[in-house]
């Protein structure tokens, strides 16, 4: 028996895109992309909601079609009345839920779900825990380590729990209660009328001496420099890791799908791999800094 | 088991940690840090750790108003503790890795924020310019109060704008809203003690001793005093006031 094979997940759009971006997007990925699982739904704001909600069925019915598993996202930092509700709305859906706030944990019991990368989970006694409390899998935060991603690796095959660690995206780094891009418009969360980015990956901000550092996508920080672990399919594979996912991007997606899929399949040398997707997002800093690397902006040197 | 140290109480964040201690040491009254993110404005996080870990009391993140306060405090019968001086988390607490970004050391994973380890100040062009893990965030003209490299209020360039994207340098003073929390139904009052100094502990702690008394003692309560040791001589209410968002 040769090493299992990682599954691809998608996961939710982070980014604040037009309904006819969106659809597209899932449109072109439930017919060509090579992917197993796809988490869809609002993650970052419930206000963006309205703007995406005729679309949701109509992807996740098209995806499903198409085969893959539908999970639904929660959002990851619930603070009004409707947006609990709508929390425990998709518990009822039937769909699994992945949980990106522990405050689902109370409505989940008999209910299928996993756990998102917004939940820390930094061990293996904390990933015992929420198998026991019935999580199908973890989604672990992109800030995880090398080592620790090994160690929970093991410990989730042994629990029967799927592990998968963030494979390729800008990485979430913050989410707060206050919306950046209204605070420099001058707005305030609550009223902030829907400041939208221009940007289709969040709005850049640069340090003083000029250089791409993280990018504003409203309520949440990401990094500027892309997560990259295409190159580290082998150990990761050989770790015990069951998924890469794959965060939402414009460009060639499914090209992207393609290539990670490739590489873990061992279809395309990781080197080979690594120049594939360097072509594909040829203006992104890559990195693999938390896992691998010093620090999380550590770039991935070629090589 | 844990009578060897005699605390009066553990404060936790992880999961597996609270779990462990829970199932270990039944009698250990168990706290909720702030770290643990449930930050959500409302009880159901929260009350998902005291159903799974009894927890007794949780300590709540600066993203909350005093309004959503109050509504925890209503719905869920554990104490809550909140900050009301020292550092202002602008970013939900527990779960911002800017700072291992930057520096490769977390909070949740080091305990640590923008570690002093990682900051270096450099004369550039007669400015002084404060670097964290090797990002410029910071520059003041020669002479003026350098504020601490924090990552999340650091001066960055966005499009057009230019300025302290996430927050400003400044700190939380919530002293002015001492009555408002304790009609909240908030228990404790916590005071950012972590990377402080002595001197800041002198004078912080004895003046919301003071303030605190004076609230129970139906006395005014004196403000202003508090902004000496603050970071970048500017204090802000933070979140309590909804304002701020």
């Amino acid at each position: 028996m040769g090493a299992p094979v990682l599954g691809l997940t998608v996961g939710p759009l982070l980014f604040n895109w037009s309904s006819r971006a969106f659809a597209d997007f899932y449109a072109r990925l439930a017919d060509e992309g090579p992917v197993d699982r796809v988490v869809i739904g609002e993650l970052v704001c419930s206000k963006r909601l309205p703007f995406d909600e005729d679309e949701i069925p109509t992807a996740i019915e098209r995806l499903q079609r198409a085969g893959k598993t539908v999970v639904l996202t929660s959002l990851a930092l619930p603070t009004l009345p409707r947006e609990r509700a709508a929390a425990r709305d998709l518990v009822q859906s039937g769909l699994e839920v992945a949980l990106n706030d522990l405050s689902l944990m109370n409505a989940v019991d008999g209910a299928a779900f996993s756990i998102g990368p917004l939940v820390n989970v930094y061990n293996e006694a904390t990933l015992a825990f929420l198998a026991r409390r019935g999580a199908r899998g973890v989604s672990l935060p992109p800030e995880a380590p090398y080592a620790s991603v090994r160690t929970m690796a093991r410990a989730g095959a042994a629990l029967g729990v799927g592990v998968e660690v963030w494979g390729y995206g800008l990485a979430p780094l913050a989410i707060s209660a206050r919306r950046y891009h209204a605070r420099m418009h001058g707005l305030s969360k609550d009223s902030c009328r829907f400041v939208f980015e221009r940007d289709r990956h969040g709005l850049a901000v640069r340090t003083l001496d000029g250089r791409d550092f993280l990018a504003v996508n409203g309520v949440q920080t990401l990094s500027c420099a892309t997560v990259n672990l295409v190159g580290d399919a082998t150990k990761l594979t050989q770790a015990g890791v069951t998924a890469l996912r794959l965060s939402p991007h414009s460009g060639d997606f499914v090209a992207l799908a393609k290539t990670f899929r490739d590489a873990l399949d061992g279809a395309l040398a990781l080197k080979e791999a690594l120049a594939q997707t360097r072509s594909l997002a040829p203006e992104t800093t890559f990195t693999h800094g938390f896992l691998m690397g010093a620090y999380g902006a550590e770039p991935l040197t070629a090589g | 088991m844990h009578s060897a140290h005699d605390g009066d109480a553990v404060i936790l964040a992880d999961l597996g940690l609270l779990n462990y201690a829970a199932t270990q040491h039944r009698n250990l009254r168990l706290r909720l840090s702030v770290q643990a993110a449930a930050a959500n404005a409302d009880a159901d996080a929260i009350a998902f750790y005291a159903r799974a870990f009894g927890v007794k009391r949780a300590v709540l993140p600066r993203v909350l108003t005093v309004h959503e306060i109050a509504a925890i405090n209503h719905d869920v019968n554990v104490e809550t503790e909140v900050s009301v001086f020292g550092g202002l988390c602008v970013m939900a607490e527990g779960r911002c890795s800017l700072s291992s970004y930057a520096t490769g050391k977390s909070p949740n994973i080091n305990g640590a924020c923008s570690p002093a380890s990682h900051v270096e100040y450099r004369e550039e062009d007669g400015r002084l310019v404060s670097r964290l893990g090797g990002f410029a965030i910071h520059s003041v003209a020669k002479g003026e109060a350098a504020p601490y490299p924090t990552m999340c209020k650091g001066f960055f360039q966005a499009g057009d704008y230019r300025g302290h994207v996430f927050e400003d340098p400044s700190s939380l003073d919530a002293a002015a809203l001492i009555a408002p929390l304790a009609e909240a139904g908030v228990t404790a009052l916590k005071i950012v003690g972590r990377q402080r100094s002595r001197a800041y502990v002198e004078a912080v702690v004895p003046a919301f001793r003071r303030a605190v008394d004076a609230y129970g003692a139906g006395r005014p309560i004196a403000s202003g005093e508090l902004t000496a040791p603050t970071e970048g001589q500017k204090t802000t209410s933070g979140a309590y006031r909804k304002t701020w968002r």
